[in-house]
């Protein structure tokens, strides 16, 4: 506790210096070295224009200027993330965190960094959902969603089109039984009955028996998560041929035109979904990272964008780079009623804010955020009519 | 009427595929066990000349599509199929002329001209892959289903529908053909009676005056005849991919050494045994047994032995056991 006080005390004393420059502090805590190093550049570079876009209009905050500093979280090593996170907070005097990149660090920094010390941190990339139950003093946010929304949202359109009793098939990996589990969870809370959740091995060519488990079972519905050129397509086409099941739900693994191509009309009336949304934030930012050197339609970039000019926003918002005060104004600033902000319109949601106007921030990923704090995503639902992949709307 | 379905349920979803499976297995059994009767060796090569059989079909089904030959609701596949066996039987001459008549006249122990074949595999793994790559290939066309389960329902009236693809069809028609063909060659044609007479005593054959050569040149033809057609059909049923063809040397050799290697008839026995023993394994029976038994009896759970990972399992176990309590078979073949 005396430690912790000793911390706080240390930790304002640093933002009161901070300030009385006329400079804040933005660490950007990513996973420069480690598994995913190659997406970590793209990511950094997108913070970083966000804040020359903030600088260069000189409206935030009375003209204080914004600095960033990177720090490496390499993505695995909880221990190497958290002593990186300390440095930037005690040594660099940091105001908020744009990071951490993977979800297991981010974990770590939150709960022995950020807490302690009472910093804000906005993660572009973690997906667990395990983080949205985790305790966060309100200082953790993230722009990228859990990975339990996928299942929610296949969830609630199957809700919508009256369907009560399922049967899940997932391909044999994490990203096939972490949506399986997600799905089989939110449907079973919604107070349907899922028949049988089983795995299939991709790379196979007969799927008879893994077919006749899942039709012995039963469902109205067949969610296949798997992918589409492989044992997902195999599954489907086993069990047009037996009569098992005649409409499939399809996640993202499963979307394209190339399962309309290689089954054909039987595909009519399937359904699923896939990431995207119906704003143009994603194009801009994708010419103003073309213009500035980097690639804006990598992997997480517009989140990495979305989440510091975030940070900024806010505390431009609270009229303070006190973590206190900012954290607090990031729901009110991301969300509607307000006018809204795309990228490149930094300095006029600025200028917007200091004048008292409300701003609903849209950004590069159509940012909305929901309870605790993290991103709603933005998914379009299809479903397959007279052969076509329809777009019937944006959950 | 319960009866009925379960029935169908039972048809549709085990026997079918099961019987499919199983011809394409004794096809493929039936060449193992030629070659290790007269050649004297497990040709591990066995999977991948099946890929390579088929990749040649392909190729020349793909030749006749272009052209606009079509048999109609029949697949093209079948018109290309003898093209298919007339090259894989030069390659396979061809590979017996360069490594494995090397061995032969050395008399090697079988376990080296095993382990020839291994490295025969290997190579024509890469040819296949190399040309036709690695992804799925789907080269059926004509009609799909001569049954689809929707209209099977609207016909009988019955609750469950029942579906027979055209494939499967093929292979259960093409596979009685061949094995009819095959048996007559044996038992009354001269050739076919040399063979049996050199597999059985090859020192006794050759003093006859039984050519070896054009035995072993024989033995090569008809093993690219049964492999083609074996890999066409399981790529025609299933899809044609240039790696589950090795996949499927396991319960190759499981059925040809259950029915007792070097027996024709064991090789078509043993397909059909490891094939529903995989079917009926694995299979959940909750649906036949709910049909069947009292409603009050419905079961809860998925009434499944093991779950489908464990499918080739099923083979090994077995492969094992006959190994172990029979290791002659069931027909009394070779021991291994």
């Amino acid at each position: 506790m005396k430690k912790l006080l000793l911390a706080s005390a240390a930790m304002s004393l640093v933002a009161a210096g901070a300030m009385a420059e006329g400079e804040v502090k933005l660490g950007l805590l990513l996973g420069y070295t480690g598994p995913l190093e190659t997406l970590a550049p793209p990511m950094a570079a997108a913070a970083e224009l966000a804040a020359a876009e903030v600088n260069e209009s000189g409206n935030f905050l009375d003209g204080t200027t914004v600095t960033t500093v990177r720090a490496d979280d390499t993505c695995i090593d909880g221990s190497a993330a958290q002593a990186a996170a300390e440095r930037l907070v005690t040594a660099d005097g940091v105001s908020a965190l744009v990071g951490a990149m993977c979800s297991g660090v981010t974990g770590v920094v939150l709960q022995n960094v950020a807490r302690p010390n009472g910093i804000g941190m906005i993660s572009p990339s973690a997906t667990s959902p395990a983080l949205s139950t985790v305790e966060s003093d309100g200082l953790f946010f993230r722009t990228s969603p859990s990975d339990a929304r996928q299942g929610q949202i296949l969830v609630d359109m199957m809700r919508d089109r009256g369907y009560d009793t399922i049967a899940i098939t997932y391909t044999n990996n994490d990203y096939g039984k972490g949506l399986a589990d997600s799905i089989e969870e939110a449907f079973t809370a919604s107070g349907g009955t899922v028949t049988i959740d089983a795995p299939h091995e991709d790379g196979k060519a007969d799927y008879s028996a893994e077919v006749a488990a899942l039709a012995a079972a039963g469902g109205q519905v067949l969610v296949v998560a798997g992918y589409i050129d492989q044992g997902g397509r195999g599954i489907i086409q086993g069990a047009l041929d037996t009569g098992a099941f005649d409409t499939f739900v399809l996640p993202d693994g499963m979307y394209g035109e190339s399962i309309i191509d290689n089954i054909g009309d039987a595909m009519n009336g399937s359904f699923g979904d896939a990431p995207g949304s119906d704003s143009n934030g994603a194009d801009i930012f994708a010419e103003m990272s073309a213009a500035a050197g980097f690639d804006g339609t990598a992997a997480f970039s517009g989140q990495t964008y979305d989440a510091a000019a975030m940070i900024l926003l806010a505390m431009q918002a609270a009229g303070s780079t006190d973590p206190k005060a900012w954290t607090e104004h990031v729901m009110d600033i991301a969300n509607a009623p307000g006018e809204p902000i795309l990228p490149g319109e930094l300095g006029k949601a600025l200028e917007l804010i200091s004048q008292g106007v409300d701003i609903d921030y849209v950004g590069a990923t159509a940012v909305e955020l929901i309870p605790p704090g993290e991103v709603a995503g933005n998914f379009r639902e299809f479903e397959i009519q007279d052969g076509k992949i329809v777009t019937i709307g944006f959950r | 009427m319960d009866i009925l379905n379960a029935l169908v349920v039972f048809l549709n979803f085990v026997f079918i595929p099961a019987a499919t499976y199983g011809s394409q297995l004794a096809l493929g059994a039936l060449g193992v066990t030629f070659v290790y009767a007269i050649l004297r060796f497990s040709n591990f090569a066995h999977g991948d000349t099946m890929a390579f059989g088929a990749m040649v079909t392909i190729y020349a089904t793909w030749g006749l599509q272009a052209l606009g030959v079509s048999l109609g609701p029949l697949p093209t596949a079948l018109l290309a199929l003898p093209v298919g066996i007339a090259v894989t039987a030069v390659f396979l001459l061809a590979t017996d002329r360069v490594v494995f008549r090397f061995y032969r006249e050395k008399r090697a122990a079988p376990i080296i001209v095993a382990i020839v074949s291994l490295g025969v595999m290997f190579v024509l793994n890469g040819i296949v892959r190399l040309f036709i790559g690695v992804d799925d290939v789907i080269f059926l066309d004509g009609l799909r289903q001569i049954i689809t389960p929707a209209d099977f329902k609207a016909w009988s009236g019955l609750d469950e529908g029942l579906g027979l693809k055209m494939s499967q069809a093929i292979t259960l028609v093409v596979a009685i053909i061949s094995v009819i063909l095959l048996f007559w060659f044996l038992n009354r044609t001269r050739t076919g009676k040399s063979m049996r007479a050199y597999s059985d005593n090859e020192d006794l054959a050759l003093l006859s005056g039984i050519n070896p050569d054009r035995v072993v040149a024989v033995t090569w033809i008809i093993v690219a005849a049964l492999t083609t057609t074996a890999g066409v059909l399981y790529g025609l049923d299933k899809t044609f991919k240039a790696y589950v063809y090795f996949q499927l040397l396991l319960p190759i050799f499981a059925a040809a050494i259950v029915g007792g290697l070097g027996s024709p008839l064991g090789a078509i026995v043993g397909g059909y045994i490891i094939a529903f023993s995989e079917v009926i394994v694995t299979y959940a029976w909750k649906k036949v047994v709910t049909y069947l038994v009292p409603e009050s009896w419905a079961p809860d759970g998925l009434l499944q032995l093991v779950t489908t990972d464990y499918k080739f399992a099923v083979s090994f176990s077995i492969l094992v056991i006959v190994l172990i309590f029979m290791p002659t078979g069931i027909f009394k073949g070779k021991s291994v």
